[in-house]
Parts: C-alpha cells; structure tokens; sequence
C-alpha cells in the first residue's frame, strides 16, 4: 500500500529580530490509513506541522520540505486554488480554537451545509437531513436550535462539537486535528473520539491528532511521535508509550496524576528558563 | 463554621434556569471540587459565588456572611475566583504590576509595591517579570499572575474555575504543586471546578459531580481512589478517567 502522506525534511521557518528561527527543524514522516499522535509541549511545534500539511502558514513563516506528497500530490507544487479544492474535501484539519476558525457571520447550519457541498451536490432536504445526523454524531442534543444558531452563541465545547461535525461531513481522506477535545470532558471527548474513530475504520481515514495529553493520544492511535523544540525526540507504538525512552518523554509522563494519586508533589520538569 | 454553605441554589440567565437546588458545604481550609458534564452549570455557581451572575435564588454563606445577589465588597475581599483561560483573563495592554496593584486600589489597600513583591514570590514568579505584558510571558506564567491577582487582597477563599486545563501537563504539574502549597501555607480554602477526576484525587479533599444543573452526588477523595463512587453519571466519568493507559 503507498503512503497517504510523505514528508521528508520539514522545516518551518519565521524571522525574528535575531535572525531566522526554525520551529520545526527537519521532520520527517510516513502516514498510512492510520492513527498517528502528536504530542509534546506547548511551542514545540505540533500546528505548525499540522498546518504546514495543509500550506496554511502564514508570511512570514516560511514552510520548505524535500518532500510532501498527500496521496501522490506534490503538495508544495499545487497552486493556491489547487489546495482549496484539497482542503476540506480531502483533507480536513479541526483547529486549535474553534471560535477562530468558524465564520463568525453565518449561521451553524449555513457552515456545515456549506462544508458538506465541497463534497457533493445534494438537494435541501439532503443537506438538512444530513447537517442534523453529523450534528447528533457529535453529541449535539437540540441540532434544530443548534443549525440557526451563530458561533458566539455556543459555548466552547459546543464550539469544538460544530467544527469536528464540520470537518467530518465531508468524509475526508485525512484529518488533522489539533487539540481537538480540550474544551469537552471526558465523557463528551470520549463520544466524539470514537466518531472520528469509526471513520478510520470504516472509510479507511487517516488521522493525526494532535494533543498535549499523552493519556488520551496512547487511547486512541496506533503510533505515537513525541515532538521538543521542532524536533521528534521519540517515536513509539502507542500501547507502549508507558515504556518510552527518552528523559523528556518519561518526564511528560511522570507529571501527570493518576486517579489513584498519592504523590505529596508532582514531579517537574527542568527548565532553561527560571520559571514558568 | 463552614467557609462556603450553598443552599437551594437556583441561578438563570434571562428565563433559563441553568442549576436547580444546588447545595453543599465546604469546611474551612478544605479543598472542595466541582466535577461534571460542560454545560452542566460549573462555572455558573462559582459565578453566583463570585457576584458575576446576579440573577439567582436560595442562598449562598461564605465564613458565616450571606451575600446578596448585588455587589458584595466584603465578600470580594474574602473569596476570589481564578478564570479557565490564563491568555483570556490577563487585560492584554496591563503589565503585571498593574494587574496585581488594580484590586488593591479598588479596595483601597496602601503598600501596594511592597503587597505586590510578596505576592509574585509567593506564587514562583521573578521580579524580572513584573512589568511585562501578557503575550510576553508563557500560559504557566499568565497562569501564576492569574492566580497571583486573586491572592492580593489575601481572600480566605479561593475559587478555580479549570484553572489548569489549558495547560501542559509539565505546566500543570508545577501549578498543581504551587495550589498545594499555597494552601498549606495560606490556609485557603478550595473551590475547584474541573473535568479532570486525576487532578482532585491530587489536589482535593471532597468532590461534588454535577450533571444538567443538578448535584447528583458529593463524595469523598478516597471514594473516588477507591473507585467507589455510587451515581452511575459518576461511574461514568470515573470509567473514562481510568480507561486511559496510566503509566
Ligand atoms: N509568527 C510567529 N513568529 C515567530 N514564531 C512563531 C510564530 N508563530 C509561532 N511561532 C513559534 O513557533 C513555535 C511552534 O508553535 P506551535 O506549532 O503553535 O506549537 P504547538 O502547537 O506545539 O504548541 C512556538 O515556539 C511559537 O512561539
Ligand atoms: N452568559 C450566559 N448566557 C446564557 N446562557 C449561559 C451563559 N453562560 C452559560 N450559559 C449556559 O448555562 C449552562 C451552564 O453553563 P456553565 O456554567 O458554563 O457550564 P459548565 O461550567 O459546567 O461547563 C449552559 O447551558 C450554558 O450554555
Ligand atoms: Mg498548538
Ligand atoms: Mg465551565
């Protein structure tokens, strides 16, 4: 089987007032029909990666690769109105903060009808049937209100619910998604993990989530890359992540508290900088 | 006494009533959490607390003063509220030194340059940040000057509204560590709303589990260790915080 997705080389690249810094400095990587997590620290450089995929850095960052093939597309080589039709229809990516990336002027309903046509051409009644199902797929109980609502009537975590409802209806053949359950609780982020889960297996997605929570990423992907200061420092199967290696990953790792808690203090790790 | 008594408690936002007869009781020097669905009215009753949500019945006792559903000096100056969203809670164009001197002036404190130095050491940050930005600091940072301003007017009280869930969890960590501190140090008392069950069984002494505005249950910490907890909602959350591979 050929890769989905082939990058060889990655490095994103933003000027500064000390010259040019790389915050993704050489990544490589291969993504077949399956679940790859992300995880590291906050800026170490896991949107960027996600939103380079999708050539969504914005001037002045500058994004080069030796490599970025999505299923046989040289990504770097397509035009600007070649990577809106891939976008969304092909590949999908749920951001970070959904009140930045759902249209602030349109209705809810109008943003998911609107997303599911880049797919295919459906009549109203189509598009209402199925705009409620995917709005009832995430969890959402009143889906009649909630189509005529705007995005700042809605709360954060309904906010994340319309914009996975959004990214999925087009059945993409990726989907990136970044730090897509943060605002939901564990039983929502539960649900709505196990949609997104159900597309892998059922239409063969590929998927990379993106998270700072290395519980819920080992949960829900088959491998894992660990990401410090631009770089991967580790990669692993997901089910042994408890086992990794590497003193940055066991230190995550070791900060997190359990359930069954005992630990009078939770262990740190060190820094560069005094303090955080 | 207790520090906080929450009776019948009924808050709503125009027509809608979001909680329905909220009630528990939080000893002094306790470390109380409020677990629960989002949208299940969390972050509301603290707000009822605080006085940002004024629209509510049934009553509310915090060191054995009844507040009102107004403004309620006496009351900010013994119970302060920490927001979920360290980059959304910091004014953008305040430093920190004006952030952490603005309560004292509102209440009329005086040494405030000295007030503010105690402060910033209690909570772990360096002089050399005190008169910085917000976009100019890290999250853990804005956190600590977060909760730093909550601690100026040296409140009895303290109510946490996620305040680590935006977090790393190497960040988290070292703010878990520093509330524990504080509150051993400090003798505060805890209000903490959060969807992470691992962080009250680090930090808490007794949990309430909310659902659609209602308390289904209050349990102790050792309950939810032990896995104990009797409301199937509570079961519920309780199963999906253990099903995730802990190491
Ligand atoms: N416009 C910019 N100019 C310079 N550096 C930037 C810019 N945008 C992001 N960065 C830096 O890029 C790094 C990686 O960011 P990001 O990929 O968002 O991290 P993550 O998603 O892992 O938290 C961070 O250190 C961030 O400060
Ligand atoms: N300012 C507001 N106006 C109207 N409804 C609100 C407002 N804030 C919250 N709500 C509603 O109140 C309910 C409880 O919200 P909230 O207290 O934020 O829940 P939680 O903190 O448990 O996630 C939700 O249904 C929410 O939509
Ligand atoms: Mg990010
Ligand atoms: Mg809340």
């Amino acid at each position: 089987m050929s890769a989905l997705l082939e990058i060889e080389n990655l490095r994103v690249t933003f000027p500064t007032a000390r010259g040019p810094i790389d915050v993704v400095k050489g990544l490589s990587l291969t993504l077949g029909r399956e679940r790859l997590g992300i995880v590291g620290e906050s800026g170490s450089g896991k949107s960027m990666t996600g939103r380079s995929i999708l050539r969504l850095i914005r001037a002045p960052g500058k994004v080069t690769a030796d490599k970025l093939r999505f299923d046989g597309i040289d990504l770097l080589a397509q035009s600007e109105r070649q990577m809106r039709s891939i976008r969304g229809a092909r590949i999908s990516m749920v951001m970070q903060d959904p009140k930045f990336s759902l249209n602030p002027v349109m209705t809810i309903g109008d943003q998911i009808a609107e997303a599911l046509l880049t797919h295919q051409k459906l009549g109203r009644a189509d598009i209402r049937g199925r705009t409620l199902a995917m709005l009832e797929a995430v969890r959402i109980n009143d889906p009649e209100r909630v189509l005529g609502l705007y995005p700042h009537e809605v709360s954060g975590g309904m906010g994340q619910r319309v914009m996975i409802a959004m990214m999925l209806i087009p059945e993409p053949d990726l989907l990136i998604a970044d730090e897509p359950t943060s605002a939901l609780d564990v039983s929502v982020q539960a649900q709505v993990l196990e949609i997104i889960d159900d597309l892998v297996k059922r239409k063969g997605m590929g998927l990379i989530l993106i998270s700072h929570d290395l519980d819920l990423v080992s949960a829900y992907c088959d491998r894992i890359l660990v990401m410090r200061g631009g770089e991967v420092v580790e990669e692993c199967v997901a089910g042994e992540l408890r086992n990794a290696k590497h003193p940055y990953t066991r230190g995550l790792l070791a900060s997190i508290p359990r359930l069954d808690e005992d630990r009078e203090e939770l262990p740190v790790l060190q820094r560069d900088e005094a303090s955080t | 006494m207790s520090a906080l008594k929450i009776e019948n408690l009924d808050i709503s936002y125009g027509d809608s009533k979001v909680t329905h007869g909220i009630g528990f009781d939080v000893a002094e020097g306790e470390s109380f959490a409020l677990v629960g669905e989002s949208g299940s009215g969390k972050t509301t009753v603290l707000k009822a607390i605080a006085g940002m949500a004024r629209s509510w019945t049934g009553s509310i006792t915090a060191f054995g003063h009844a507040r009102t559903p107004g403004i309620d000096r006496g009351f900010a100056r013994q119970c302060q509220m920490v927001f979920q969203d360290p980059y959304g809670s910091l004014h953008p164009r305040k430093t920190v030194d004006a952030t952490l001197s603005e309560p004292l002036a509102i209440h009329g404190v005086g040494d405030s340059g000295a007030r503010v130095d105690e402060v910033m050491q209690s909570v772990g940050l360096d002089r050399r940040f005190r008169f910085r930005f917000p976009h100019q600091l890290s999250g853990g940072q804005r956190q600590r000057v977060a909760i730093a301003r909550a601690l100026i007017l040296k409140p009895k009280l303290l109510l946490l509204d996620e305040p680590t869930s935006a977090l790393d969890v190497s960040v988290q960590a070292e703010i878990l560590n520093l509330l524990k501190r504080l509150r051993r140090e400090q003798g505060l008392t805890y209000l903490m709303v959060t969807h992470n069950l691992p962080v009250v069984s680090f930090l808490c002494d007794r949990l309430a589990v909310m659902r659609h505005g209602r308390v289904v249950e209050v349990a102790s910490v050792d309950q939810l260790k032990r896995g104990e907890l009797q409301d199937p909602y509570s079961r519920e959350l309780t199963r999906f915080s253990a099903s995730h591979p802990k190491t």
